[in-house]
């Protein structure tokens, strides 16, 4: 269940899903929640922001921890999910069903360069050695 | 290498999520630490407190060495078992570290200290006693083990998994302690409820664990730890307060004894820094999550937050914050996070304690 193989992932533990309208869903990791905990806060980019790759442009409060999302892409942010604002344990309970925002991307092209499943899963296993 | 309790290995088994905390390898939380939050104010869990340090001061002159080492005033303990919550300060009024004694009988003293703290402090007995001409002895005990059992039903648990102990410890007030059999149990904890805190030899730790684990009595990390004994209004060594904060300024007062003629290492050089500062409590009214080190800003000056976190009691953020003398509880103060200035109400902890929200 951990690490979908449609979706594409950052090695700051997003993923990505390139939907058929041409924009990108982005969210935080299973393994990522899994590091943080349990969620209780979570603070989204304002639709219209356009944002640059790699850009800090939101943030995940756990109990334990405040942690920064990053913009797997360069492009601008078109929806925020109010839903996984109001109830943060979402991500926890589906992490790739309790998707963050969504955006438009400025060149659709960079889908491409992301990590795909089994590149982020040697990611994660690395990571734990 | 980190240092590992006797009951490391049965954490792993369990799925804990481990974490380096002062250098233990220690269980952060078995799966949600909300829930096992929740568990211990609801029912009753149990914590892995071994890496906490037992220290036991035997001999003769004991009462005059801790009158003089104990910023706290021991000659409130009078009957056997009786515990205090002191702290023990350096001689510019900075806190070496918050500690537990017991008085058991006039030859034996029980300390237990933060695990961090825990050579720092024994160092620091160590010298005192022999600057002093006491004739007593400080044993660090790391042949025991001690577990914290909290919760309502907590003693209730203990009783079932040491047959005969209900008689010993039916009658202990809060804050007080007895012996039965191997074990050594004291109405105390970090959570601000009821239970027990039990010690018994290390190699007897994980069945006990598992006794108490078949009973119902579920296990709780680090991270629930915190939340508990936040909202319960307890501080924490190293963040609320440590050697460079004034203990009266860090809500302490209450632990500091400056009105019998009794002297001890601190007294005079708090006598001589009056606190400008006092430590409250906040709940954020906006949406967002305290932490330590926010800056605070209040109409009287600028203040800081030092513990904070999510209350699963409150469903709100809260923390202790050091505030300018003039704040009062009930004003609105606004706490700068990430650029933002978000409102949060002055409030005196304890937040929640026996299961129900105090504010």
């Amino acid at each position: 269940m951990s690490i979908p193989s449609d979706l594409k992932y950052t090695k700051s533990h997003e993923w990505a899903r390139l939907e058929a309208d041409g924009t990108v869903t982005v969210g935080i990791t299973h393994h990522a929640q899994e590091l943080l905990g349990d969620m209780v806060y979570v603070e989204n980019p304002a639709v219209g922001r356009q944002l640059a790759a790699g850009e800090e442009c939101a943030v995940v409060e756990s109990v334990k921890a405040a942690s920064d999302v990053y913009a797997p892409l360069a492009g601008e942010v078109v929806a925020a999910n109010e839903a996984v604002a109001d109830s943060p344990e979402a991500i926890n309970q589906d992490a790739y069903a309790a998707w963050m925002f969504k955006l438009k991307p400025a060149n659709p092209a960079d889908v491409a360069s992301l990590l795909d499943a089994a590149a982020y899963g040697a990611l994660v296993e690395s990571e734990a050695h | 290498m980190l240092k590992q309790t006797p009951l490391n290995s049965v954490h792993r088994a369990t799925g804990a999520r481990m974490v380096d905390f002062g250098g233990w390898d220690m269980p952060v939380n078995y799966g949600s630490q909300i829930e096992e939050h929740h568990q211990v104010r609801r029912d009753a869990g149990m914590f892995d407190v071994c890496h906490m340090l037992v220290v036991d001061v035997t001999g003769a002159g004991i009462r005059d060495f801790l009158r003089h080492l104990l910023a706290n005033n021991i000659d409130k303990l009078q009957t056997p078992g009786k515990a205090l919550y002191s702290c023990m300060l350096n001689p510019a009024g900075g806190v070496i570290d918050d500690l537990i004694v017991y008085f058991m009988r006039e030859d034996w003293f029980r300390i237990v200290v933060n695990a961090g703290t825990a050579e720092k402090d024994v160092a620091w007995m160590e010298r005192q006693r022999a600057a002093a001409t006491a004739q007593l002895c400080i044993q660090p005990r790391r042949d025991l083990a001690m577990i914290a059992v909290q919760g309502p039903n907590a003693r209730e648990k203990v009783w079932q998994a040491i047959p005969g102990s209900r008689a010993a410890t039916e009658s202990l007030k809060p804050f007080q302690a007895a012996e039965f059999a191997q074990y050594f149990i004291g109405r105390t904890g970090y959570t601000g409820e009821d239970g027990f805190e039990v010690m018994l030899p290390a190699p007897e730790a994980a069945d006990f664990w598992n006794k108490l684990n078949g009973l119902g009595v579920a296990p709780i990390g680090l991270g629930a730890r915190d939340t508990l004994r936040l909202e319960a209004g307890m501080n924490l060594y190293g963040q609320d307060m440590g050697e460079d904060v004034n203990p009266l300024e860090a809500g302490l007062a209450w632990t500091i004894d400056l009105k019998s003629p009794r002297d001890f290492i601190g007294k005079a050089a708090l006598q001589a820094k009056p606190a400008k500062m006092q430590m409250l409590g906040l709940v954020l009214l906006d949406k967002g999550v305290l932490r330590g080190h926010q800056k605070v800003a209040t109409p009287h000056g600028a203040g800081e937050i030092t513990s904070g976190s999510f209350s699963p009691t409150l469903n709100q953020s809260i923390a202790f914050a050091h505030l300018p003398l003039a704040v009062a509880v009930g004003d609105t103060v606004q706490v700068e996070i990430r650029d933002k200035l978000l409102n949060a109400k002055v409030v005196r902890p304890p937040f929640a304690r026996n299961g129900q929200a105090m504010v």
